[in-house]
């Protein structure tokens, strides 16, 4: 029901936007980025929380997060990736900071997943992943700056795009999409561990049935 | 010292330990037996701090300054010498007169004619020996040793032997080992998992 | 100070150990030459000035890699790292200890990687190699973690450069900006930056990657 509901608020959102359609992705693509970053952070929270408390269930909080934030990120770069191709004809610019800051974190936080792969499930997997969860989100503003910085080097801005002065309606059909957005990670991130949780239930509850 | 409640530990889906309860009081000597992957030495790393118990809880009074460990591994640098990984570890240990002590257990077990040489060039009983050294070296007064006797010798068992004798009155003791009968002397406990 | 002495005699150890071995630090200069020779090959016209920068830094960075794989070897074998756990010491102070030793074969492989660079390429800025010096520490602090991070798992030689290499790339932005770009002052404030925070970090949260 819910996730009805979000997806009737972006559905209708788009409506309201009286620039040209390729602006229509910016809807989409900005709060899907901010969402991601989102996620991350919540990631890094819940991974400290789990360094702070040594509670098992953070583990489980911090990873979903992180993996809901990947899938955003991945969003990102792709719908990134669409704008460029609208706007500009080109389907990627070295010049749009928010996509090589992406570009960055997706590097980072596949190997994420890398290395929880290579660790054996237990309290030290879920530290380490915890700790590496903290620099990523110690990365992301780091990054920022240092692409910031090698504008000039990385790529000579040759396309320009003016931020967007957002008109009152323009303003509050964003905030509308974000919301959603956020809501939508939301959803997907409660459901995404409720189905973790009974997963490890489940293997419990076989575990002990076998015992007997 | 040491207290455990329905101790838990599980590596993935296998659960090495389950519901264990212990009990172990200052001046204790505890034998523990089983088989292999009965969790022996899970429960020592446990109660050293090595590994986390997954659940249950578990409680122990000693700080790391007091506490000996002997593991299956020697934990001693290969390339540095027996006096190098000793000085080194008798630094960390902040034990005073840390040159007199390292001289007197080298001797103790047979090892201060081979001080020199690096740990790669020992034979395995003499790694043992050299664990145990190391082990004993800042005077622990929790002793946590799994399968302590295994790679030594007649005569290295014996120096060990004449070593948990002596400090028997000075220190607590959790020993895991497939030869209880050896320690039955000593021992005021057992645990069987 | 004690924490001092403990940083002190387990870089010692460290230095010692290689002194020994001598393995490492070798391999890192005969890594770093070839790598300079092969990226001259690589560049039929000489390259730039921007061009050979940036090789340089992929040089000193994939250097790293090679003596930040094998960082935690001697720790691997016997187990000695439970050691060093066990012990009543700050386990901070075994990554301080790390981090310097570590940061002396880096700087001994670039005492002869620069005058190469110098040699083969252009010559080589004041600004660049202050940027090195800043860099090194960045390096080493984050490197000697994220070693600690892959030791723990399985496939370590594998998965160490995926989780170093994103988190150089602002080092590598701050490096070659600061021998590049106009106001290297900038970039080597970032590079200061960098290292403070990500060294703090490190330093504070190496406690919980190798305890349970």
């Amino acid at each position: 029901m819910l996730v009805s509901g979000l997806a009737l608020a972006l559905l209708w959102a788009p409506e309201d936007a009286d620039q040209g359609p390729s602006q229509r992705i910016f809807y989409i693509h900005v709060p899907i980025a901010l969402t991601a970053y989102a996620c991350f952070g919540w990631g890094a929270w819940k991974a400290l929380r789990l360094l702070w408390t040594g509670d098992a269930r953070y583990d489980l909080e911090s990873y979903t997060a992180v993996h809901l934030g990947t899938i955003f990120g991945t969003l990102t770069l792709v719908t990134g990736s669409i704008w460029a191709k609208t706007s500009w004809g080109v389907w990627w610019s070295w010049g749009e900071r928010q996509l090589v800051l992406f570009l960055v974190l997706f590097l980072f936080y596949a190997a994420y997943f890398m290395l929880r792969f290579s660790l054996a499930e237990g309290p030290a997997r879920a530290r380490i992943s915890a700790v590496y969860a903290l620099f990523g989100v110690v990365l992301i503003p780091i990054s920022f700056l240092a692409i910031r910085l090698a504008q000039n080097f990385i790529h000579p801005v040759v396309f320009t795009r003016d931020g967007p002065q957002m008109s009152g309606d323009m303003f509050f059909t964003f905030c509308v999409c974000l919301a959603g957005m956020l809501l939508l990670a939301g959803a997907l991130y409660l459901n995404e561990l409720a189905g973790k949780r009974l997963d490890l239930r489940l293997r419990e509850l076989r575990e002990a049935l076998e015992l007997r | 010292m040491i207290r455990a409640r329905g101790l838990e530990r599980r590596y993935g889906a296998k659960r090495v330990l389950r519901g264990l309860d212990l009990d172990v009081a200052r001046g204790d000597f505890t034998v523990v037996t089983g088989s292999n992957g009965s969790g022996k030495t899970t429960l020592l790393r446990l109660v050293a701090g090595l590994a986390a118990p997954t659940g249950g809880e578990l409680t122990v009074d000693v700080d790391r300054a007091h506490l000996g460990f002997v593991g299956h591994e020697s934990l001693v640098y290969r390339e540095l010498t027996a006096i190098e990984n000793l000085v080194l570890y008798a630094r960390l240990y902040r034990v005073p007169e840390a040159r007199e002590r390292i001289g007197m257990l080298l001797e103790r077990f047979g090892l201060w004619d081979a001080r020199n040489e690096r740990a790669s060039t020992y034979s395995r009983g003499m790694l043992q020996r050299l664990a145990l050294c190391r082990a004993l070296l800042h005077e622990p007064s929790l002793l946590l040793l799994d399968e302590p006797y295994s790679g030594l010798d007649a005569e290295g068992a014996e120096l060990l032997d004449r070593e948990l004798a002596e400090r028997r009155t000075r220190a607590t003791f959790l020993v895991a080992t497939h030869d209880p009968e050896r320690l039955a002397s000593l021992a005021t406990g057992a645990l069987a998992l | 100070m004690t924490y001092a002495r403990d940083v002190a005699a387990l870089a010692r150890k460290d230095l010692l150990l290689e002194l020994r071995a001598r393995e490492t630090l070798p391999a890192m200069v005969l890594f770093v030459l070839s790598t300079l020779v092969a990226f001259r090959f690589a560049l039929p016209g000489g390259g730039t000035e921007r061009q050979t920068i940036g090789l340089l830094w992929v040089a000193i960075l994939f250097t790293s890699l090679v003596g930040l794989t094998r960082a935690f070897v001697p720790e691997r074998e016997q187990r000695v790292l439970d050691g060093l756990v066990l012990a009543p010491v700050d386990r901070s102070a075994i990554w301080f200890g790390k981090v310097t030793a570590t940061l002396a074969f880096l700087v001994a492989a670039e005492v002869v990687a620069l005058p190469a660079y110098a040699l083969f390429f252009e010559g080589l800025t004041w600004e660049t190699v202050a940027a090195v010096a800043l860099a090194d520490i960045g390096i080493c602090a984050v490197g000697t973690i994220l070693a600690a991070m892959a030791a723990a798992g399985r496939a370590r030689e594998l998965l160490f450069p995926l989780l170093f290499l994103p988190l150089s790339l602002p080092i590598l932005v701050g490096g070659v900006g600061a021998g590049v770009g106009d106001d290297p002052a900038r970039f080597l404030a970032f590079l200061g930056l960098y290292d403070a925070v990500f060294a703090i970090l490190a330093w504070a949260s190496f406690e919980y990657v190798v305890t349970e």
